[in-house]
């Protein structure tokens, strides 16, 4: 079978039950002869407790990327709830909201329920129902042709999140190592790479801050508290309680910023000014730890001689936050050092000079002494479980690298947005893709410029979307293969950094529902019919898991009974307790002046830049998180929509008072570029600068298939319509771009 | 006898609604209801602000009006002075949910009223509260009121706090440190 | 600046953003109780003091409807339950503090007492009328005989069904705009009014309508006084309380409460009522139509507002 569209329609409606199960080998016993209708599934509730007693099952949480480990709780065979193992040091027994709320994911009726291929019916384009052997046998078809015609380098992996290992397993089997996440270039590569730069290491996830010893911890909008992130935000609270001072610079009155001693409501697009104000501050008052400058670090005199102009009186009308502050804040930080955190951030590509913004607050890091100190940053502990022995992959002729020769030079991993635009027409170095497998992330909402991202689809032969939800992706996919939930499968095994090394388990609680699959198993019947069967020696998930497992001394078995493992083998976190510290830079020492960055023609100490400021009548959009949603995919959870079913555009009282707007009129944004989105409620409040205005990523959702998100609140990605690209690595800084109001009557 | 309440750490708590999730869950609250839920209060005038943010329920008041206007007894004191009401003897008559200042009550689709009951199922097995229990920043206490040495008494003692609503005369049980 | 705002999603049908958690049937009941107690309050005091055949409107033709609109009103409230198969849990408890089970045992015993008494005055408005039953003919003799007893008994259950409708919701301190001890007395009187105007309907003749008018037009001048101090009270009281009665002044119900409540219900048929008296006009049955619809307008504002009332304004 052959289709070929020459434009991929965005589809919105569930696919029609038609034709697909007779052609199908494999019958879905879900569904009726004819299938005429959609399939009605039985909904599942919630169990109450007085109906048994419950059975618990090791989970690992992947409703983010945080991944705390708990236990699933249910009542013969119902869902009751989710509850943090206690032995994880990632959840303390403690999940975040979005965890405690992650048995939504499973209940879910509006989940994709059986695969589905793009036909055309009547002159549309619509989806129809299809067999698990038909839609793969169609995928390998597909993958082979773009494989013989173009290289099997040119089928690029598009993957977020934890199934996602077995994926990029698959592509490297199949000879394509053009795999990226959005992770990188739309979220903390600038910050990997600045403190690569300077410590000669990255930060990780979760981070290696020690935010619970700190005294001073500085937020430059890191909005930890509505940012969830588990053990961070219990940390903070803990250093909160303790009194440790917070100075949180942000635009918006935020969670933490009420948490602190001083908020900085900063200009937005200034944060560089401030930070070198600090810098000059730290070094003209001699605050530094000059001991562990002088024996650490490179460049301090480089350093010292460039930020001689930056004075918190020059910062002052750039930032509009006073000398006066500047200088105080700068002492406490100094007063409390080592156990001052300048946060390192995570999502940090805002204004295309994120690297070197980050950059800077790793230098404050280092000034201040932290690194490597208690109540800064620690060395972290990380488990080493012996990989499944795979034969060797073959080696691809072509990355994505070459496309961009002489751009991006320091980009460590491979840039989500850089790779749809080499499936642009008209690219001609490197890769030309013709054929994309999107694992787990949402582009359209996920890569900024989506009218770029819908225009690189037209160009493809293949676009196969895994997904748990009707995602817009899978709108625009040609074939569409629903996952089962983290709580119907088994994952490969977590392993992550920390102060304590230890493992996790994630094995399946209920049985799939619908007609969906593990991603394992997704990977390796794909695989199979790629005639990649040595890739896949173990039978199933469980054998795969045991062989690890037993390599450390422990069992599948045992691992179901705890949930968690903590290895012995412990070194030093800090310094103080014997660390010997190793900074893997060409100098060996922490790099203030940059060697490396300096080599690339960048500069090496970072500088001022200006950014654009909001026109008349137009305001700043920026944008953040929600403690209980994650991005887009939570929005249509039955249980964590009801706490926040629509997000809410926030406009500073006097601006909405002169845009004539009461607080919870609907409004709809425009951009600079005309771009319009759906109308959203105004909360009108003290809480935010006048010159800003504040989404919640994650809403908007246009899949009419998302009963209860579709169309609720803005999706803040339609108005990302213009970047600002880091030179260095290849970040999208996404908060230039502007917006002004239409009321709606 | 204790007298059970709860001690409410609005410096630590950053309003992240996972006392209300886990609610959903433990009890099996239906789609569109909440026991309990998230206020952000804030005062002031931009850039002078200051939020005190709480996580609210019903505060199982020592005067309770709810218990005292229920025409059948289905609103009732059981032991540690944990306000309940008993599904099979509630009319529906709302009148509780009338007499209730914090609004902590509702109908349950079922036709009852019904509200938090401070996760009493959990609480006789010598259990947290649910949502005391799955709070991240451990922002929430709960325990006898009258025992001095319960933490509850002791972070009464050594900070700061308030209740809500004190002028409606219904003596919460459940206090907010500073 | 002061924003408090649910940040959880809270949506709790008819609690929030306030509370609807009563509709049209409470204040339909409650007027519709007002009514019939001041219907068999004043037809039990005439009747003793041996006016009904003088007042046989009052004393015999008014009690009546008395067990009809009772049981209309007993309906409003059972439609109102939300769990009706337990209406009979009311009379499974005594619960001495609160006015619901006051009220539903009170019911308990005027609704067959108006019954009996409407049955007593029966066969003097319906001579001709026969029971097909003789004994519940040997019944109603039988009463008949106790029918000071029943009107003694009549005049203290009115008094209480009048009340306990004006204090089932002032026992609403959660309410800022109940939460005034006015109520009780206003509705009380309120209802003797709108009885009085029932009457005065159904009422062909003259001396009888002027007496009716007299007690009407006091009941209104009494309610006009509550009304004053009412709100008199409220702006004395905390700021909570002055929100509540500033719903009243100046916010969403000035209109309705002080043109038709006010104007309408009461100031306007008072003054026919008393160009009446004094033979300026000729009677009509406007001011106790416009009298009725006040009352039940009452109840109306008086429910809702209570209920948009909140203590955190
Ligand atoms: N405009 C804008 N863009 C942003 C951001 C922003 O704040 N604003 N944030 C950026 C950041 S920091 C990041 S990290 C990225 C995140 O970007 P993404 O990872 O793309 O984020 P999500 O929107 O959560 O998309 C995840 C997709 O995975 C699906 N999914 C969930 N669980 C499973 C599963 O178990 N299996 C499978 N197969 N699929 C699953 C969901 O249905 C959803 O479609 O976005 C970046 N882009
Ligand atoms: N609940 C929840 N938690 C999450 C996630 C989620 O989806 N939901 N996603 C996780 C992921 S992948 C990431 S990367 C992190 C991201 O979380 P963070 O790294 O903490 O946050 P950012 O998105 O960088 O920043 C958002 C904040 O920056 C402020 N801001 C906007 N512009 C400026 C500016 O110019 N200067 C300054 N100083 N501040 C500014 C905003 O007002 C907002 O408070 O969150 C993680 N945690
Ligand atoms: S932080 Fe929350 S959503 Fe993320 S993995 Fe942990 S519990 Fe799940
Ligand atoms: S779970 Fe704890 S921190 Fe979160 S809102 Fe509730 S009380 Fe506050
Ligand atoms: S908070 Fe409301 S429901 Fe709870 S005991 Fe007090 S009055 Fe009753
Ligand atoms: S609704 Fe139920 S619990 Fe509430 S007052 Fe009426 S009978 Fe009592
Ligand atoms: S005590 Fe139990 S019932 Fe009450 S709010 Fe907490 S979790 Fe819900
Ligand atoms: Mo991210």
């Amino acid at each position: 079978m052959s289709i070929e569209f020459t434009r991929r329609e965005f589809i919105k409606i569930s696919g029609l039950g038609l034709g697909g199960l007779a052609a199908g080998g494999a019958m879905l016993h879900a569904f009726s002869g004819n299938g005429q209708q959609e399939t009605a599934y039985p909904e599942v509730a919630l169990a109450d407790f007085s109906e048994g007693t419950a059975t618990l099952t090791p989970t690992v949480c992947e409703i983010c990327f945080w991944q705390c480990a708990g236990w699933v709780h249910s009542i013969n065979g119902k869902p009751w709830k989710i509850i943090g193992n206690k032995n994880d040091p990632n959840s303390n027994g403690r999940l975040c909201p979005r965890g405690t709320g992650g048995i939504g994911a499973y209940l879910d009726n509006d989940r994709l329920k059986t695969p589905l291929i793009r036909t055309v019916v009547d002159g549309k384009q619509t989806f129809r129902e299809a067999s698990w052997e038909e839609a793969l046998d169609f995928i390998a078809r597909r993958m082979q042709k773009i494989a013989r015609k173009y290289g099997p380098e040119c089928i690029a992996l598009f993957t977020h999140g934890s199934g996602g290992t077995y994926f990029k397993h698959l592509m490297h089997a199949f000879g394509s190592n053009n795999i990226t996440a959005p992770s990188y270039a739309q979220c903390r590569g600038p910050r990997e790479e600045a403190y690569l730069l300077t410590y000669g290491e990255g930060v990780g996830s979760p981070e290696r801050t020690d935010l619970r010893s700190a005294k001073c911890i500085v937020l430059i909008g890191s909005h930890i508290g509505e940012n969830m992130h588990n053990t961070q935000v219990q940390e903070f609270a803990d250093a909160v309680a303790a009194g440790s001072t917070v100075i949180t610079v942000d635009p918006r009155y935020s969670v933490a910023a009420s948490k602190s001693k001083y908020w900085l409501p900063i200009r937005p697009a200034t944060d560089m000014a401030l930070l070198l104000a600090w810098i000059h501050v730290i070094i003209e008052e001699k605050l530094y730890d000059d001991e562990y400058v002088e024996k650490y670090t490179t460049g301090f005199e480089e350093l010292k001689e460039a930020v001689k102009e930056y004075t918190p009186e020059w910062a002052y009308p750039i930032t509009t936050i006073k000398p006066s502050v500047i200088r105080e804040t700068a002492r406490e930080m100094a007063w409390h050092a080592p156990a001052t955190i300048i946060h390192p951030g995570r999502h940090v590509t805002w204004y295309g000079d994120d690297t070197q913004r980050v950059r800077a607050g790793a230098i404050l890091n280092a000034l201040l002494g932290s690194w490597g100190r208690r109540g800064g940053f620690y060395f972290p502990n990380k488990a080493y479980v012996p990989k499944y022995p795979y034969p060797k992959y073959p080696k691809p002729r072509h990355s994505w690298r070459e496309a961009f020769p002489d751009q991006y030079p320091l980009a460590n991993l491979s840039i989500a947005n850089g790779l749809r635009d080499m499936t642009l027409p008209g690219n001609k170095k490197g890769c030309q893709f013709k054929g994309w497998l999107v694992y787990g992330t949402n582009l359209l909402f996920t890569l900024p410029e989506p009218q770029k991202t819908i225009e690189a689809i037209q160009n493809l032969d293949l676009l196969v979307a895994i997904d748990l939800m009707p995602a817009e992706i899978t709108g625009y996919a040609d074939v569409v293969l629903p996952e089962c939930s983290y709580l119907e499968r088994y994952d490969d095994l977590r392993i992550l950094p920390g102060r304590v090394p230890s493992i996790a388990l994630r094995a399946p609680a209920f049985e799939p529902r619908f007609n969906s699959k593990p991603g394992w198993w997704i990977a390796r019947e794909l695989g199979i019919r790629l005639g990649l069967q040595k890739y896949f020696p173990w039978k199933n998930i469980e054998e795969y898991l045991d062989t690890r497992l037993k390599k450390i001394g422990s069992s599948l078995t045992e691992m179901k009974e705890k949930g968690v493992l903590i290895l012995d083998e412990q070194a030093p976190l800090y310094i103080e307790e014997g660390l010997e510290p190793e900074f893997d830079t060409p100098s060996g020492k922490i790099e203030l002046y940059s060697s490396i960055l300096e080599s690339y023609g960048f500069d090496p100490i970072p500088r001022y830049t200006e950014h654009e400021q909001p026109p008349q009548g137009y305001y700043r959009m920026i944008y953040g998180r929600t403690p209980t949603h994650t991005f887009g995919r939570t929005s249509n959870n039955p249980i964590l929509h009801e706490t926040m079913p629509e997000n809410e555009v926030w406009i500073n009282t006097r601006i909405a008072k002169l845009h004539g707007i009461r607080n919870g009129d609907y409004v709809v944004l425009i951009n600079q570029d005309g771009v319009r989105s759906n109308k959203v409620k105004a909360k009108v409040t003290e809480r935010i600068r006048h010159d800003s205005v504040y989404l919640v990523h994650g809403f908007g959702h246009t899949d009419k298939r998302l009963k209860r998100a579709h169309l609720r609140g803005a999706n803040d990605n339609a108005l990302i319509t213009r970047v600002a690209v880091d030179p260095i690595m290849g970040g999208t800084g996404m908060r230039g771009n502007f917006v002004t109001f239409e009321r709606i009557s | 006898m204790p007298r059970y309440g709860m001690v409410i750490d609005t410096k630590r708590c950053v309003g992240c609604a996972d006392c209300v999730v886990a609610c959903k869950t433990e009890n099996n609250v239906p789609e569109g209801y909440c026991r309990d839920w998230i206020v952000q209060d804030v005062q002031g005038d931009y850039p002078d602000l200051y939020m005190e943010i709480r996580s609210e329920r019903c505060n199982h008041c020592e005067n309770a009006p709810c218990v005292r206007c229920c025409p059948t007894g289905a609103s009732h004191i059981v032991e540690g002075g944990i306000v309940l009401v008993d599904h099979d003897l509630c009319t529906g008559c709302k009148a509780c949910i009338a007499a209730c200042p914090y609004d902590a009550r509702y109908v349950h689709p079922e036709g009852y009223v019904d509200k938090c009951t401070f996760c009493i199922h959990r609480v006789r097995e010598g259990k947290d509260p649910a949502c005391v229990e799955v709070c991240p920043t451990k922002c929430m206490h709960f325990g006898d009121l009258d025992d001095p040495r319960s933490e509850v008494s002791k972070l009464l003692k050594s900070r700061p706090h308030h209740a809500l609503i004190p002028e409606a005369g219904t003596e919460p049980k459940i206090f907010y440190l500073y | 600046m002061h924003e408090i705002t649910i940040t959880s999603g809270r949506n709790l049908p008819h609690i929030d953003p306030w509370l609807t958690i009563w509709g049209w049937e409470i204040p339909v009941y409650l007027f519709l109780g007002g009514l019939v107690s001041g219907i068999l309050f004043i037809s039990a005091v005439f009747y003793l003091r041996g006016r009904a055949d003088r007042y046989p409107t009052i004393v015999r033709v008014g009690p009546l409807f008395a067990p009809v609109l009772l049981a209309v009103g007993l309906l409003a409230l059972f439609l109102d339950l939300e769990y009706k198969l337990h209406v009979f849990r009311f009379y499974t408890a005594i619960r001495l503090e609160s006015p619901m089970s006051w009220g539903s045992w009170t019911l308990a015993a005027i609704f067959p007492l108006s019954t009996l008494w409407a049955l007593i005055h029966l066969k003097y408005v319906l001579p001709n009328w026969r029971w097909p039953w003789p004994i519940i003919e040997k019944l109603i003799d039988f009463f008949s005989g106790y029918s000071r007893a029943i009107a003694w008994l009549l005049i203290i259950y009115a008094s209480l069904l009048g009340m306990y409708t004006g204090i089932l919701l002032s026992a609403f301190n959660a309410r800022p705009f109940w939460n005034t001890a006015i109520l009780g007395p206003l509705f009380l009187v309120s209802g003797l009014s709108t009885g009085v105007a029932m009457i005065m309907l159904l009422s062909r003749d003259e001396a009888e309508r002027h007496l009716l008018a007299h007690i009407d037009i006091f009941a209104i001048a009494v309610e006009l006084f509550l009304i004053i101090h009412l709100f008199m009270g409220f702006l004395a009281s905390t700021q909570i309380h002055i929100e509540a009665a500033k719903l009243f002044l100046g916010g969403p119900y000035t209109t309705e409460f002080w043109v038709f409540v006010v104007g309408l219900g009461l100031v306007l048929p008072g003054l026919m009522e008393l160009l009446e008296v004094r033979g300026k006009i000729l009677p009509t049955r406007i001011p106790a139509i416009l009298v009725l619809a006040g009352g039940l307008l009452l109840r109306f504002i008086v429910l809702e507002a209570g209920q948009f009332s909140q203590w955190t304004f």
